[in-house]
């Protein structure tokens, strides 16, 4: 039945970090892309509103400034060699995008169009620089579809919906992966020197997220079960905006272009909370102001949300009293054209789930549960490494959301996810196919798939006491809860024992699908199965840091403590029992201070 | 509210020919179709199967037929269409599973059209990108939203009459490189596109505009290419 492949590279995910680094590594090894999406379906597609780089395009910046604002942004604990390193990759990065072809917005001089975005500065003057370049609201879309057309174009091999199911290592190195073909539901394993994980995030463990169905933490879990280590990942970001209720997002272009949140009271309120750049402050300062507003009362109609407003008249009032200007000392005036024009699929959305249109109306916003900055721990050329010494693991690489390198560390600012993945797909794609090309196969031992039978089997054969759905949704409402925004002791705690008794009612599941063609219901059972493996790591995580940094607020520690937790956290599973590590931050240039906006 | 839901199920495993189950569920006029979906697949029928990821309309994932038209169904929502729905697969592709067609055909049509950026002139000196006017950007601007659902093509009278038409999906996407400024592969495109199955087996049925959940104006988007074809201007 099991079906047998030999690549030099096989890349596992198909999103924009996947994409990239299969387009550089087939440049020199025999390389496939195996993804459990077709690749176009993938989550980079639902990023909305830019992609960081200091072009300069409209006005003055600099690589420099965008390394700080990515430091800062990080409340301290982003490596800063490879905030370096990714920020000054950036502008290349963005221009060979281009000239893939990637239909960015144009200025009227026909150079790629750039807008503000939360905690994008001139660190001179301190306001809110045009850094995010960007293809109306839709930035994502056209990088997700521009790479993949690249690769069709320069002949990539694909294996689409096909899911990865283990990472097959032997004598402490890669050596393959095994898959499962969805269509035939047969077993394949796949040979290689080098594999790179690019699976995204873990997003659907929360209630309210943003996140693709598909965002269940495969490849951070599959590498746990091995005995690698994941980082930071008490780091989980909650998008200020996302639509109340669904989680939908609703890009931080929208108050780039002037958009502001007002309570139930009618008030604009960033002001109080973040005097400078008020409604571009950063995702996690912005999220807990909304929280915040909610808890004291001031949520609408006494609900937990409040609004976004993009009409034009309020834009143009707070505009005027912020004395934002053009670029040419004009005065901002923003048209419902232009909104239109700027912000198509957020119109699009609001008048499709909420019957409102943002022209005339303002949106109902809630925080939603949209990115992890934790992962699989890399350097900055994708290499995994294993310990608090980074020594890298021969043959595996990661990249993009699923990685945590680290460039976001506490916090990710808005726009570098997407440059993220394009930057360090890139140097993944180009470290692996250069490891393969100098490493021998290592032999496949016989029974390479038999774990992965004896998982589905498993499944298969639970007492059917419990039911996947039902599980899920009660992670979900837990993680939500008791390790959202706003976190303590005491429910982080219950949150983890929790965790643990769903892991034990998992074994219960059964799956009432038994045959082999598209047997999604045993694939989401197997889904299930990491997510909970990943939120224990979560829980456990942030129960372990007991101070206040970036995504993590913590009620009992409301501070940063950078004497004792200016460190990254490491998580071992240990034959089944998480073990807690550290490794240093690196610093080079931007010594921790207090973060205001 | 009681929502009942008409499903049609095929298990190629079980099945000689498809069947349509019915279900009622507890359901809210702002759920989507896929809500409900996912609801009876969790409750009352694991084996149900479709496919589905971003649950927003952007992933283009989830193309069905729903009350006897194309949509997504993560876009769809329960006050759109009322409380009786019936769900099938979309039509002209073979059905795998269920709701789940084989997608094959249709990104093979797709990958016909030379689907990717061509431009062999060297880069500007300076390294920097390309130039290109507002305006030349806006040109295309309507033909880059495409998700690839295949909504459209599986709306196509042409298409379910003859498979081997490449359909209005990759026409949109051929028009995006056609009229974008920068690319220089119109000419081959638009000759591959003049080939038998190519556009001349579009006959302007509009099925595939009131199907495209992205609103774009696909039968406007193929008259210009048509026109192009003719004029062998692009503007
Ligand atoms: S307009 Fe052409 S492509 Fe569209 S449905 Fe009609 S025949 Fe098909
Ligand atoms: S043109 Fe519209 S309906 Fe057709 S594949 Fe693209 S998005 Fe879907
Ligand atoms: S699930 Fe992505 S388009 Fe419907």
């Amino acid at each position: 039945m099991t079906k047998n492949h030999q690549f030099d590279v096989v890349v596992v995910g198909a999103g924009g970090a996947g994409l990239m680094a299969g387009l550089y590594a087939s440049k020199t090894a025999k390389t496939a892309v195996i993804s459990k999406l077709y690749p176009t379906r993938s989550h980079t597609g639902a990023a909305q509103g830019g992609i960081g780089a200091a072009l300069g395009n409209i006005e003055e910046d600099k690589p420099e400034w965008h390394t700080y604002d990515t430091v800062k942004g990080s409340d301290y604990l982003g490596d800063q060699d490879a905030i370096e390193f990714m920020c000054e990759e950036a502008i290349n990065a963005v221009l060979e995008l281009e000239h893939m072809g990637l239909p960015f917005d144009r200025t009227p001089d026909g150079k790629i169009s750039q807008r503000p975005f939360g905690g994008h500065t001139n660190n001179v003057t301190g306001k809110p620089v045009r850094r995010a370049a960007h293809a109306a609201d839709r930035t994502g879309h056209m990088i997700l579809q521009t790479l993949y057309q690249q690769c069709l174009k320069n002949k990539v091999n694909f294996l689409d919906e096909f899911q990865v199911l283990d990472f097959i290592m032997v004598n402490g190195k890669t050596a393959g992966v095994v898959a499962v073909e969805l269509s035939t539901g047969e077993l394949h394993v796949i040979h290689a020197k080098a594999v790179i994980f690019a699976t995204g995030g873990h997003g659907r463990i929360f209630e309210v997220t943003s996140n693709a169905y598909a965002y269940t933490g495969d490849g951070a879990a599959i590498l746990l079960r091995h005995g690698i280590p994941l980082e930071d990942m008490e780091f989980f970001q909650f998008h200020p905006t996302g639509i109340y209720k669904l989680g939908i997002l609703i890009t931080e272009g929208v108050r780039g272009e002037g958009g502001v949140l007002i309570n139930g009271k009618g008030e604009r309120f960033m002001p109080k909370y973040a005097p400078s750049v008020k409604d571009l402050a950063s995702r996690d300062v912005v999220s807990r102001a909304i929280y915040t507003e909610i808890k004291e009362g001031r949520g609408v109609n006494g609900k937990n949300f409040v609004y976004l407003d993009i009409r034009p008249e309020t834009v143009n009032k707070f505009a005027a009293e912020d004395g934002r200007t053009n670029i040419d000392g004009s005065k901002y005036n923003l048209t419902a054209e232009q909104v239109l024009a700027k912000l198509p699929d957020i119109i699009d959305f609001c008048r499709v789930y909420l019957g409102v249109d943002p022209v005339t109306q303002m949106m109902p916003i809630q925080p939603t549960a949209h990115y992890t900055m934790g992962g699989i721990p890399t350097n900055k050329f994708g290499e995994v490494v294993i310990d608090d010494k980074n020594t890298p693991f021969p043959g595996l690489y990661a990249a993009g959301e699923c990685a945590c390198v680290s460039v976001h560390g506490g916090n990710r600012l808005g726009t570098n996810s997407l440059l993220d993945l394009v930057v360090f797909g890139k140097y993944a794609g180009l470290k692996a196919a250069e490891y393969a090309n100098q490493a021998e196969f290592e032999k496949l031992p016989a029974d390479s798939e038999s774990a992965t039978k004896a998982q589905l089997e498993a499944l298969k054969n639970g007492s059917g006491r419990e039911n996947v759905f039902k599980l899920s949704n009660e992670l979900k409402k837990v993680m939500f809860a008791d390790v959202g925004i706003y976190r303590n002791e005491k429910d982080m705690l219950s949150a983890l024992e929790k965790v643990r008794e769903l892991k034990a009612r998992f074994k219960d599941v059964t799956v009432t699908d038994t045959g082999r063609i598209f047997n999604t219901e045993l694939l989401n059972a197997w889904e299930l199965g990491n997510m909970l493996d990943v939120a224990e790591v979560i829980a456990m995580s942030a129960a372990n840091r007991k101070e206040s940094r970036g995504g993590h607020s913590r009620e009992d520690f409301p501070d940063r403590d950078d004497k004792n937790w200016l460190k990254h956290t490491l998580i071992w599973n240990k034959d089944g029992k998480l073990e807690i590590g550290y490794k240093p931050v690196t610093i080079t240039k931007h010594q921790p201070k207090a973060r205001v906006y | 509210m009681e929502i009942t839901i008409k499903i049609f199920r095929y298990n190629p495993e079980k099945d000689k020919r498809g069947h349509y189950e019915v279900y009622h569920v507890e359901g809210d006029e702002n759920d989507r179709v896929l809500d409900i979906l996912e609801y009876i697949k969790g409750n009352h029928d694991g084996t149900l199967s479709f496919r589905r990821s971003c649950a927003h309309g952007v992933c283009g994932s989830d193309a069905i037929r729903i009350n006897g038209r194309n949509m997504l169904a993560c876009k769809t929502l329960v006050r759109d269409v009322g409380e009786k729905i019936t769900v099938e697969p979309v039509l002209g592709l073979k059905i795998v599973k269920d709701l789940i067609v084989d997608m094959e055909p249709f990104f093979d049509n797709y990958k016909h059209v030379l689907p990717y950026f061509i431009n062999n002139s060297p880069l500007p000196e300076d390294g920097r990108e390309r130039l290109q006017s507002p305006e030349d950007r806006a040109r295309f601007d309507e033909t880059t939203k495409c998700i690839l659902c295949a909504c459209c093509t599986t709306s196509c009278p042409s298409y379910w009459a003859n498979g081997n038409y490449y359909g209005p999906a990759s026409i949109v996407t051929a028009h995006r490189f056609i009229f974008d400024s920068r690319d220089e592969a119109a000419a081959e495109r638009l000759q591959i596109l003049s080939e038998t199955d190519g556009i001349a087996r579009c006959h302007t049925a509009y099925n595939c505009t009131e199907a495209c959940p992205r609103e774009i104006k696909i039968t406007k988007v193929i008259g210009e290419v048509k026109m192009a074809m003719v004029t062998g201007k692009l503007d």
